[in-house]
């Protein structure tokens, strides 16, 4: 009984969308609406959870004095304070909580995007050490895409570059995503229809009723 | 020498604005006038069809009597038309439509009435649906072979090989495994793969003994991947190894997720690193931090943009379908390997029909190409 309703649910909803999709009629359409409604209704429930599980698990490490403690008090300290001015002033119009967010998470945010920079100059200099056919084809493409990004390759190939670069991203670039992407939606739909069967209940942990 | 040249140029502009301009020289009075319910759609719309007008703008009225008086709804271009108008369902509309005629000004025409209904099935996706049903009896037809006991043969999967091999790995070392299950909810098809192979990777980890940690994004895969692997320590006889600590929730921002994660690894340096789910742009900051603190790392997405950063950061990565093939390839089960094969003979009759229409394309007909068109 504690699979067999689960599993129920997910035939009933894991089959709703299939038939919007093929049924135009509008009552389907809203029903299959509401699924979506509910969905975020159920995420909003879910939030409060994640977040009492992020105070426990820092206030455990802060009482065990474990590694790294200290980075907990920041932590604490940063999530009470914004929702303390959160839920005081608002997150829209509060300018103290404005001007938090603004001067210190948003620059914080974008540090971490801009560390990828660095990220992927060494992965590209792993990624295009020649070592073998396959390796060094890779380079050469690199290098012709990358030279065809910037003026600098136009200008000592007489122009040529671009078209060889945009040639290199639209055909064989194109056609290996294309495969990879016609793969993965065939295995989504194959998983799709496991899990709407029952068939597949891995996630779900794999003991019977 | 330029004078001449000028001229010629003039002429040639004079020459292309008349054809442009000069409505004479292609319109033709309009006939063939229908209007009708859009096929296929829910009610919505009706459709307005001609043959012949004016290049120049088609004004479109409506109105819900004959008489009128009608109201302009939109303008269409071009000879040989259609414009669709988007109206309440169950009213009879009729329409007036006028265009300029060269010399002869502005003529006009009515046409209706038509009605919004909303119909059963959307006939500009039975090509989806001949796939979907093709693909759904397959998987039946394998599951059934399977069953029967037809050995089904599944390529072997390097990726989903060495999960096993990193468990081992993490315990000899007395070092933790950290698995990340994307950033995306419970309802992404991808999360639901990546939770399958944690309720594996979890239960090898109770089994050996070893230490997991599954960091998380989103709240309601948190929710979902605890029980995952609460449930695991269960099967596998070891519920009192199960700690609330192996499963936890970071944030929901997406950068501050990767600094946190990021952080974990580089002060307690996991032997072992999952990182199978969907990603976005913190694939390569997770990976690249994995990769620089030696940890053993295999990931596995669909997500086309983030595979190039896998493949360069990572001993092994589940690629597009490998990912959701990876729960039926550990567990071994009939019932999912037959999945599978469906899976593999679908893609080969894609196959053979994208190549079969690319040779018809080249002989000038594309009925193959036009079928396979998704709408």
């Amino acid at each position: 009984m504690r699979r067999t309703i689960p599993l129920a649910l997910t035939f009933i909803v894991g089959l709703y969308p299939i038939l919007a999709f093929f049924v135009p009629d509008v009552r389907i359409a809203h029903a299959n609406d509401w699924l979506d409604e509910a969905l975020v209704i159920v995420a909003a429930f879910a939030l409060p959870l994640g977040t009492v599980n992020v105070i426990m698990t820092n206030t455990s490490k802060l009482k065990k004095k474990a590694r790294g403690w200290q980075y907990s008090i920041v932590l604490l300290a940063g999530l009470a304070i914004m929702a303390i001015y959160g839920l005081i002033g608002g997150t829209g119009v509060d300018p103290k909580f404005q001007w938090m967010f603004v001067n210190m998470v948003s620059p914080l945010q974008s540090t971490m995007f801009a560390l990828l920079s660095f990220y992927v100059a060494s992965a590209a200099y792993r990624a295009f050490r020649a070592r073998n056919v396959e390796a060094t084809i890779l380079l050469i493409a690199a290098i012709i895409v990358m030279m065809g990004r910037i003026p600098f390759g136009d200008m000592i190939t007489g122009g040529r570059m671009t078209p060889l670069s945009e040639w290199i991203m639209s055909i064989p670039n194109a056609a290996a995503q294309r495969g990879i992407i016609i793969g993965a939606a065939l295995g989504a739909a194959s998983m799709s229809i496991r899990i709407i069967l029952g068939i597949e209940t891995t996630y779900l942990g794999s003991g019977k009723d | 020498m330029k004078r001449p040249l000028l001229f010629i140029l003039a002429a040639v502009f004079l020459f292309l604005a008349s054809q442009v301009l000069s409505p004479a020289v292609f319109a033709q009075e309009i006939t063939g006038l229908r209007v009708f319910d859009t096929p296929g759609d829910g009610g919505e719309s009706v459709t307005l069809e001609w043959e012949g007008g004016a290049p120049g703008a088609i004004l479109i009225m409506r109105s819900a009597s004959k008489g009128g008086p009608f109201e302009e709804v939109g303008t269409a271009f071009g000879i040989d038309g259609s414009y669709q108008d988007y109206v309440e369902a169950g009213i009879a509309y009729y329409y007036q439509i006028s265009y300029q005629l060269g010399a002869e000004g502005y003529l006009t025409a009515q046409v209706g009435p038509a009605i919004a209904k909303s119909n059963w099935f959307r006939t500009y996706r039975v090509n989806a649906l001949i796939l979907a049903a093709l693909m759904f009896g397959l998987v039946l037809y394998y599951i059934n072979a399977a069953k029967r006991g037809k050995e089904l043969y599944i390529r072997r999967i390097a990726g989903i090989s060495a999960i096993d091999e990193a468990v081992g790995r993490a315990t000899e070392m007395g070092k933790k495994i950290m698995y990340i299950p994307g950033i995306m909810s419970i309802s992404d098809i991808q999360t639901i793969a990546s939770l399958s192979i944690l309720s594996h990777v979890a239960r090898q980890t109770a089994i050996y003994g070893a230490d997991i940690e599954v960091p998380n994004k989103d709240p309601l895969t948190f929710t979902a991947a605890r029980e995952t692997v609460k449930q695991a320590y269960m099967e596998a006889g070891r519920p009192d190894q199960f700690k609330e600590e192996m499963v936890t929730y970071i944030t929901y921002d997406q950068f501050a997720y990767a600094a946190a994660v990021t952080g974990k690894m580089v002060r307690e340096r996991p032997a072992t690193n999952f990182l199978i789910g969907y990603f976005f742009a913190e694939s390569l900051i997770l990976a690249e931090t994995g990769q620089s603190t030696g940890a053993i790392q295999i990931a596995g997405t669909a997500a086309p943009t983030q595979l190039p950063f896998f493949v360069t950061t990572c001993d092994y990565t589940l690629m597009g379908e490998e990912l959701y093939a990876a729960s039926a390839y550990l567990s071994r089960e009939p019932n999912l390997l037959g999945s599978i094969k469906a899976q593999d003979v679908t893609k080969a009759l894609i196959i053979i029909t994208v190549s079969v229409g690319i040779v018809e394309y080249f002989f000038g007909s594309s009925v193959i190409k036009d079928f396979l068109v998704a709408r």
